[in-house]
C-alpha cells in the first residue's frame, strides 16, 4: 500500500488584520472592501518559503526515523534561490541523508500536488521508499492590490511511503491548461492577475468540475462517496456555486482557511489536506484538488493506522497559537516592500563564504554539534578538543543533533543597538536538555514574555539578507514553547 | 622556578590624551600626543627607547594592521616595534610585553602604547561584526556588546534571587559615581554629573541596560615607559617610583560559552586572574589591602559583578557594597577614580594604559585635592576583553613602596 504516512503543517505566528490593511491602502482601490475580512498569516521577518517548509517538515518527521527518508520534494513559487537547490537546503536542515533524491517543484500553484504525485509514483514504482513532500509559499501582492489581502503564508509537509500508511493513495486525475490567471515574469516581485470574473466564472467554474468528473468517472465514484472534498478556490461565491453544482455537502467542504490564513499557493491544498487528516477516521475517502495552470485531483482512503498517528500541531494548533501583527507598515518593511532604515550598522557587508558554509553545512543548516565519545559531553558548535576539562579528548567526537532538543533560557536581552527589522534584537544563552549551550537569537516572541529557565525549541530561520547579492543566509533560532489550551 | 614580575620593573613616565570624540585627530595624532607627555615625564630622549609594544584593537577603521603605521607615526628609529591585540586587554598586553622584556634583561627602556580611533564609523556603539571570524559570523546571534553584557544582569538576578529593580538601583549608583568622578577630570570624555533618577529613566539600549549604563565610545591614547628599578632610581632621584607588583591574564577555555557549568552571572577569567595577581603581589586580603582600582566598567553591570570576581565584595553581595558607598571616591576602595570607561571613555586599545595612568597619577600625588584618594599605596587595574561568555581578563597591580 502506498500513501501518506505522516503530515505536518506550519502557519507563521503573525496574523495581519485585513481591515487594518484596507484602512491603510483601501483608498486606492475601494473595491477591495470585499476582500477586507478576517486575517492573513504573514511570515516573520526572518522567515521565507524555505524556513516554513523546514518547520512543516520537522512536524511531519517528528518521531520518525529520518534515516529512512530517500527523497525530498519541495514545492513553491517563491523559492529564495533561482539557482541552488532549495530542496537541498530544506533537506540539510531536516537532517536527512546525503544520499537521497531531491527536487524543486515550481511554476504553477499546483506544483504542491505535482510534487506529491511524483512522490506517490516513486514509491509505487518501488524506486524510493519514503519521500518528504513539502510545499511552502510566501507570495506578495502589491500594496493596495486584491492579492495583498487574499494571499497568506503557510506550509505543509507529508511523508509518502509504503509502510504504516495513514491515507492510502487510490488514484489521480490531472488536467493542464496554459490558463494564465496569475503570472510572474523573470524578476517580478509581485503577483499579477487577469480579471477576477474571468478567473472565477470561467477558470474555477470550468476546471474544477472538469477534473472532478474526470476522477469520478475514472474510478466509478460519486462525489458523495467522499468524506471531505479538499479544493482550492478562494472566491466565496464560486465555492458556493461549485458546492451546489458538484453536490458537495456543507460538512464535506473542507475549509480553505481564507479568513484565518489566506490563499497559500502551492501549499494551499496540502494545508487543507493536513487539517482534514487531523480529523479523519479510518475508511474516510478524501478528494484533494489543486488549482493553477490546470488541476490535479488525488483520491485517498484513510486507513486504521490514522489512530496510531502521533499528535502533531497539524494546522489547528496554529489557528490558536498566533499573535496579531498590529502594524501594516511593519509588514511592508519585513517584506522589503517599504525600504525602512535599519541604520548604518545594518549596511555592513554580509558575505556568504560558500566554502566555509560547505564545511559547516551540517551545523549551520542542520544544527548538528558533536558529542565526545570518551566522556559523552554534548557540545555545539562542533569541537575537536573536548570542552570538558576533566576529559580533554582530542578528535574523538561523533555527530549529535541539537535541532530536536529542548533548550532553556539561561540569560537573555532585548538589544536596541543591533541592526534589526524587528527591534529589539532578542537573544540569549540557551542550555540544552542533555547538555550543550550556545548563544542564539530568539524569535516569535516579545521581550516582556521572557524569563530565565523558560523552555525553547529550535527553529530554522533566515539569519541575514544580503541585499547586494540578493540572497539569504540561514541559521537556527530559539522560539519559546507555548502551552496551548 | 618562575618568580613573577613583582618589583622587577618600574614606570618612569606616562602619558594620556584627553579622551573623547576627537573628530580632529587620527590615531597617529593621538599616539603622538600621549607619547610627548610620556617622554617629558620620563625625562629621557626618544633614542633611549630600545623597543616598543603598541596596542590597537580595531585596525580596520583605525591605523591598519601591524605596528608599522605607529612606528612611522612616532618616527621610532628602527627599533623593534610589535603590535599587541587582545580585545579590551590590548593596552595591558602591550604593557605586559614591555615589562617582561625589561624583566628578562633584554632591554633597559621600553615603550608601551595603546591607541584607538573609534569615531570614524558613522554610528553609535562599536563597529559591527568586524573581526568576528568566518565561523562565528555564520552562527552568532545578532548581538552587540551591550546585549551580551546585559545578560549578566538577567543571569545574576536568577542566580542570586535579586530583583531586577535592586540590580537597577545598584547599576544606577555605579554610573552616577563614575559620572561624578569624570566630571572632575579635564581629560575625561563625559564630564557631566547625572543623578541616579536620570540614569534609571534613560532610554533602553539592551534590556536591562539603559543609555547611562553604557560607557563612552571614545578616541584616545595612553602610554608608559618601563625600565629597571635601578635605572628608575637613577633617573628619579628622591622621588616616589611606581613599581609593577603583579600582571595576570586569564583567557576563556570555552567552558563558559559551550560547556555546562557556567552560570552566566560572573567572569570565570577575572576570578582566576585576580587570584593569581594577588598571589604575585603578595596580597592576602584585597578588601583590606588595595587602595583603589580602575575596573572594566564597559557597562554598569560589568562593574557590579567584577567587584565580586576581584574577591573584594562577597559573592552575591556587591549590591550592599555599592549602595553603601564602598567604591565611591570617599569610600574604602574608590573605584573608577578618573571616571572609568564609563566617563573617562573607552578607546579600546588604549584603556588598559589609561587605567594605569589613573593609578600612576594618584600614587604620585599628581591629582588636585578634590580627586585625591586617601591612603594610596596599591592600585589595581582590570580589563575584560570580549564577551562575558568568551573573554580575556587582564589585571595589573601598581604600587609605591
Amino acid at each position: 500500500m502506498v500513501g501518506i504516512c505522516s503530515y505536518g503543517g506550519y502557519i507563521p505566528r503573525y496574523r495581519l488584520n485585513r481591515t487594518a490593511v484596507y484602512q491603510a491602502v483601501g483608498w486606492m482601490n475601494p473595491g477591495n472592501i470585499a476582500n477586507a475580512k478576517g486575517e492573513k498569516a504573514v511570515a516573520n521577518f526572518d522567515e521565507d518559503s524555505i524556513t516554513m517548509a523546514v518547520a512543516a517538515g520537522l512536524e511531519a518527521l517528528a518521531g520518525m526515523d529520518r534515516s529512512m527518508v530517500e527523497g525530498i520534494y519541495f514545492a513553491s513559487t517563491t523559492m529564495p534561490y533561482k539557482e541552488r537547490l532549495n530542496a537541498g537546503i530544506v533537506s540539510t536542515a531536516l537532517g536527512l541523508n546525503d544520499h537521497i533524491r531531491a527536487a524543486d517543484f515550481s511554476g504553477s500553484l499546483k506544483a504542491g500536488t505535482s510534487a506529491l504525485l511524483s512522490a506517490l509514483d516513486g514509491v509505487e514504482a518501488k524506486r524510493l521508499h519514503n519521500i518528504v513532500v513539502a510545499a511552502s509559499e510566501c507570495r506578495l501582492g502589491k500594496p493596495a492590490s486584491p492579492q495583498e489581502l487574499i494571499f497568506g503564508d503557510a506550509a505543509a509537509a507529508l511523508v509518502v511511503g509504503d509502510h504504516d500508511v495513514i491515507a492510502a493513495f487510490k488514484g489521480s486525475y490531472s488536467i493542464t491548461y496554459d490558463f494564465a490567471d496569475h503570472y510572474r515574469g523573470q524578476s517580478a516581485k509581485y503577483d499579477r492577475q487577469w480579471e477576477d470574473r474571468w478567473i472565477r466564472d470561467f477558470g474555477f467554474d470550468q476546471f474544477i468540475p472538469e477534473v472532478v468528473s474526470g476522477l469520478l468517472n475514472k474510478f466509478n465514484l460519486e462525489i458523495q462517496d467522499f468524506t471531505k472534498v479538499i479544493y482550492d478556490c478562494h472566491y466565496p461565491a464560486a465555492r458556493k456555486k461549485l458546492n451546489k453544482t458538484l453536490g458537495i455537502a456543507a460538512e464535506a467542504d473542507q475549509s480553505n482557511f481564507q479568513a484565518e490564513i489566506g490563499q497559500s499557493g502551492t501549499a494551499q491544498s496540502l494545508v487543507m489536506l493536513v487539517n482534514a487528516l487531523e480529523e479523519a477516521k479510518a475508511g474516510d475517502k478524501l478528494l484533494v484538488i489543486s488549482f493553477g495552470s490546470g488541476c490535479d485531483a488525488l483520491y485517498f482512503e484513510v486507513t486504521e493506522h490514522i489512530t496510531n498517528k502521533a499528535k502533531t500541531r497539524g494546522i489547528s494548533e496554529y489557528l490558536v497559537n498566533k499573535a496579531e501583527l498590529d502594524n501594516y507598515t511593519k509588514y511592508l518593511i519585513w517584506r522589503n516592500i517599504l525600504p525602512g532604515d535599519a541604520g548604518l550598522r545594518s549596511e555592513e557587508d554580509v558575505w556568504t563564504r560558500w566554502s566555509a558554509l560547505w564545511r559547516s553545512r551540517k551545523t549551520v543548516l542542520g544544527l548538528w554539534g558533536t558529542k565526545c565519545k570518551q566522556c559523552g559531553t554534548a557540545q555545539i558548535p562542533p569541537q575537536t578538543v573536548c570542552v570538558n576539562a576533566e576529559c580533554g579528548a582530542i578528535g574523538d567526537m561523533e555527530d549529535y543533533r541539537f535541532s530536536d532538543k529542548t533548550g532553556h533560557i539561561a540569560s537573555f536581552t532585548g538589544d536596541m543597538l543591533a541592526a534589526s527589522l524587528n527591534p529589539p534584537a532578542i537573544y540569549g544563552q540557551i542550555e540544552f536538555e542533555g547538555g550543550g549551550k550556545m548563544m542564539f537569537d530568539l524569535t516569535d516572541c516579545n521581550l516582556d514574555e521572557l524569563a530565565t529557565g523558560m523552555a525553547v525549541s529550535m527553529s530554522f530561520r533566515r539569519k541575514y539578507y544580503d541585499e547586494k547579492r540578493d540572497i539569504s543566509g540561514y541559521f537556527w533560532k530559539a522560539v519559546p514553547m507555548k502551552e496551548v489550551a | 622556578m618562575a618568580t613573577g614580575i613583582k618589583d622587577k620593573v618600574a614606570i618612569i613616565g606616562m602619558g594620556c590624551t584627553r579622551f573623547g570624540e576627537r573628530w580632529e585627530s587620527y590615531a597617529e595624532d593621538l599616539a603622538a600626543e600621549a607619547f610627548v607627555e610620556c617622554l617629558e615625564d620620563a625625562g629621557i630622549e626618544k633614542k633611549e627607547i630600545q623597543a616598543a609594544y603598541i596596542g590597537t584593537h580595531i585596525d580596520e577603521i583605525n591605523v591598519g594592521k601591524a605596528a608599522v603605521p605607529l612606528g612611522v607615526a612616532l618616527k621610532l628609529p628602527y627599533i623593534p616595534v610589535t603590535r599587541t591585540e587582545n580585545y579590551c586587554a590590548t593596552a595591558t598586553e602591550a604593557f605586559r610585553a614591555a615589562c617582561y622584556s625589561v624583566a628578562a634583561g633584554v632591554y633597559d627602556i621600553v615603550l608601551a602604547l595603546g591607541v584607538e580611533k573609534l569615531k570614524d564609523t558613522g554610528y553609535g556603539g562599536l563597529p559591527a561584526s568586524v573581526g568576528m571570524g568566518v565561523q562565528q559570523f555564520m552562527m552568532s546571534a545578532n548581538m552587540t556588546a551591550p546585549g551580551m553584557f546585559a545578560q549578566l544582569a538577567t543571569a545574576y538576578s536568577a542566580k542570586w534571587g535579586i530583583s531586577m529593580d535592586k540590580i537597577k538601583d545598584a547599576m544606577a549608583h555605579v554610573s552616577a559615581k563614575s559620572h561624578a568622578n569624570g566630571a572632575l577630570n579635564p581629560k575625561a570624555h563625559l564630564r557631566k554629573a547625572v543623578t541616579e533618577e536620570q540614569i534609571k529613566a534613560a532610554p533602553m539600549i539592551a534590556y536591562p541596560l539603559g543609555l547611562f549604563d553604557c560607557c563612552g565610545v571614545s578616541d584616545g591614547a595612553a602610554c608608559a615607559i618601563i625600565t629597571t628599578p635601578d635605572i628608575a632610581k637613577d633617573l628619579k632621584k628622591n622621588q616616589n617610583i611606581v613599581n609593577v607588583k603583579a600582571l595576570a591574564v586569564s583567557v576563556s577555555s570555552g567552558e563558559e560559552a559551550i560547556g555546562n557549568s557556567w552560570d552566566g552571572a560572573h567572569f570565570v577569567t577575572t576570578r582566576i586572574a585576580a587570584t593569581k595577581a594577588y598571589e604575585e603581589a603578595g596580597i592576602k586580603d584585597p578588601r583590606e589591602e588595595l587602595s583603589m582600582c580602575e575596573v572594566h566598567d564597559c557597562f554598569s553591570i560589568t562593574e557590579m559583578v567584577t567587584m565580586e570576581d576581584l574577591h573584594i565584595s562577597p559573592k552575591g553581595g556587591a549590591y550592599e557594597d555599592i549602595m553603601g558607598g564602598f567604591y565611591d571616591l570617599n569610600g574604602q576602595i574608590p573605584c573608577q577614580v578618573d571616571g572609568g570607561l564609563k566617563c573617562f571613555g573607552h578607546p579600546i586599545g588604549a584603556s588598559g594604559l589609561r587605567m594605569m595612568y589613573a593609578m600612576y597619577e594618584q600614587l604620585l600625588e599628581r591629582v588636585p585635592e578634590d580627586r585625591k584618594v586617601k591612603n594610596r599605596r596599591l592600585g589595581l587595574t582590570h580589563n575584560l576583553g570580549g564577551m562575558p561568555h568568551q573573554n580575556v581578563a587582564a589585571i595589573a597591580i601598581l604600587g609605591i613602596d
